[in-house]
């Protein structure tokens, strides 16, 4: 059952890499021989020029990001990199200070009806989770639906539950947290929020927080989703995964890009020297 | 021979005994909690002793040398030096409704009577449309039970509350100061870790003030104080301002309780219901209160108890709850016995233990009810 999953995701992105190639040869030849970098031309995230600070402290320095619908990026480096606050900054869990961000065409400001406008359309899942441990499965799932998107009840639990059973843990609906494994918290998380269909999914290092043995399951579910063509931001250190999935990765340190590129290049032939020393230190 | 120690494979599975006959049952239990080491079993006999010689002189008192029907203190002085609960008896109406009209007393009644009822209810989970019931206890049986205590309309005769007395007064002071200062004092909870720097302020404030000052000087300022500063003519039912005064100071207690639930609950639940694009009122009334206010139900409760038993300070300013009921009757002459005011004091006791204990437990219920599983 593993194995077959394996190698059918293995598959995958060899032939969307195809499939983009020929649609980017109609549209930007001279670009598109370079790099697959480009997924589709609209822009799903542009960051500019961001700067952030904590008090007098610099995390963040001039970000320049811009995602294309339907990419999936990986942005690693070492803690403290401001890798999670710079995801963070784009559904406003954290505020920058300077420089601009759009999401899907709206620019955060303070503005909290734009913000609420980009949470519902901007999912994220957490390295702890972030279950609502006093409501059960289905009814984590069916809450933000319920309120936010203000479909009916019914509706919104059998949206539920098709995206339990995408993430396999359908028959755990009517339990709490609580009783779950790591694993299958961080699945019912990813689940509870692709109920508000989001079109761009962060995940902030969903992974770290697992035993080993459930880590797995948990980037199975990620391929799968990577599969439908959602925008994806990964902040994360399983560089299978990236390989895998990523059509770009992004190395940051001291608050900084220092590099990205698409998977291959950025494996086998970094160029900033922070960058080898940090693949040689997680690549043994 | 170093073969067999570096390797082994097992080939046949253990299969599940049963434990030893005297780590189980009765013995065993006993074994384990009373007499599992000279300590524990000197403790186990100390407190055997204890019993007998506090157990014996209580049933005594209470019903072995009671008397229980006398027609006045006579009776009582001839049953010896138990408790004279002929005299309860006699002034049950008193310690009730204190000197509530006696022909108007049903309208209390009524009034204990849906209270009891809708209370009950309420509480008991399995019960349907609690919804409705909230409704009606919360907005209807306050503006009923008003009307029907206070009279003067619909052809009810007015009663003045100077009249009201004994338990009425108690549950009323009580009841009222609970139901107010719940969603006071979490609202003065929000309102304290709020990021606006006014909402803040005046939370921190009231909070502060309040509880920096001792009930008693509340309700001397309130009863005393407070009409000095009103226009002439102007006045204000003595009881309402009482009630007024006890809800305010519970609020703020009932705030710092909240407050330290609200603390409990971690960065994460608030990121994640954001994340969801839940606002603010939504992210509190679903996901942050829910569990905050799970977590302090000890402490809610253990304030709603204090507040219950607070109700006894009343007396300072001229109010006779039950407890002020019960002293008061002990003036009678007609019952003036030694025994009369242990014998009150007894029932007074057990009049507050009941409501107290009943709350107590009641919480223990919800805490169990509410619990799902263990807590990331």
């Amino acid at each position: 059952m593993a194995r077959q999953a394996t190698k059918k995701t293995a598959k995958a992105p060899a032939k969307r890499a195809t499939a983009a190639k020929t649609t980017r040869a109609k549209k930007a030849p001279a670009k598109a021989a370079k790099s697959n970098l480009v997924v589709s031309d609209e822009v799903a995230i542009d960051i500019t020029n961001m700067d952030k600070w904590y008090g007098d402290f610099h995390v963040l320095k001039g970000i320049d990001l811009k995602v294309m619908k339907g990419e999936r990026i990986v942005v690693c480096g070492p803690s403290g990199s401001g890798k999670s606050t710079m995801i963070r900054c784009i559904n406003r869990l954290e505020e920058h200070q300077s420089g601009r961000i759009e999401v899907d065409g709206i620019e955060l400001t303070n503005d909290l009806k734009k913000i609420d406008e980009i949470r519902r359309e901007v999912g994220m899942v957490f390295q702890h989770f972030n279950l609502f441990p006093h409501l059960t499965i289905l009814e984590n799932c069916t809450l933000a639906p319920i309120w936010v998107r203000k479909m009916p009840k019914a509706e919104a639990e059998e949206v539920a539950m098709e995206y339990l059973t995408k993430v396999r843990i359908p028959e755990q609906a009517n339990k709490y947290p609580g009783q779950l494994s790591g694993g299958q918290q961080q699945r019912v998380a990813i689940a509870r929020s692709l109920c508000m269909s989001p079109r761009i999914m962060l995940f902030d290092e969903p992974t770290s927080a697992l035993d080993p043995e459930m880590i797995k399951e948990v980037l199975d579910v990620m391929v799968d989703l990577a599969e439908t063509g959602m925008t994806m931001i990964v902040v994360t250190h399983e560089m299978g995964f990236a390989r895998q999935v990523a059509n770009r990765v992004i190395f940051m340190d001291e608050g900084q890009i220092i590099e990205q590129n698409e998977p291959e290049t950025f494996f086998t032939k970094p160029k900033h020297e922070r960058t080898k020393l940090f693949l040689s230190q997680i690549l043994h | 021979m170093s073969n067999s120690t570096l390797s082994f494979v097992r080939t046949t599975m253990e299969v599940a005994k049963a434990p030893p006959a005297s780590t189980v049952g009765v013995v065993g239990w006993m074994r384990k909690n009373l007499f599992s080491s000279w300590i524990n079993t000197a403790l186990t006999l100390f407190a055997i002793y204890l019993v007998w010689i506090i157990v014996p002189p209580i049933l005594d008192f209470t019903i072995f040398n009671a008397t229980w029907t006398a027609d006045d203190r006579e009776g009582c002085l001839a049953g010896g030096h138990g408790a004279c609960w002929a005299y309860v008896e006699a002034k049950f109406g008193q310690f009730i409704y204190g000197r509530y009209p006696v022909e108007e007393r049903w309208r209390v009644n009524i009034v204990f009577a849906i209270m009891a009822i809708g209370t009950v209810t309420l509480a008991i989970p399995s019960v349907p449309y609690k919804k409705w019931n909230a409704i009606f206890m919360l907005v209807i049986f306050p503006i009923l039970a008003f009307f029907l205590l206070v009279g003067g309309y619909f052809g009810l005769h007015h009663v003045e509350t100077p009249l009201w007395g004994g338990l009425l007064v108690t549950l009323v002071v009580a009841i009222t100061g609970i139901v107010v200062s719940l969603p006071l004092g979490v609202l003065f909870a929000l309102g304290r870790r709020s990021e606006m720097p006014v909402v803040r302020m005046v939370s921190i404030i009231f909070i502060e003030f309040w509880r920096g000052v001792p009930l008693i000087t509340v309700l001397f300022m309130a009863s005393v104080m407070l009409p000095l500063f009103l226009p002439e003519g102007v006045t204000f039912d003595k009881l309402m301002r009482v009630l007024i005064g006890v809800a305010l100071f519970s609020a703020a207690y009932m705030a710092e309780v909240v407050r330290g639930g609200l603390q409990a609950i971690g960065k994460g639940q608030y990121e994640g219901a954001q994340a969801l694009g839940l606002p603010y009122w939504k992210t509190m009334n679903l996901i942050i209160l829910p569990q905050a206010l799970k977590l302090v139900i000890p402490g809610i409760v253990n304030t709603f108890i204090g507040l219950f038993k607070d109700t006894t300070l009343v007396l300072i300013v001229g109010l006779f709850d039950l407890l002020g009921a019960i002293q008061l009757s002990f003036t009678d002459p007609k019952w003036s016995t030694p025994m009369t005011s242990h014998t009150g004091y007894v029932f007074a006791a057990f009049g507050f233990f009941i409501f107290c204990f009943s709350m107590s437990r009641y919480s223990i219920f919800m805490e169990n009810r509410l619990h799902t599983g263990h807590k990331r």
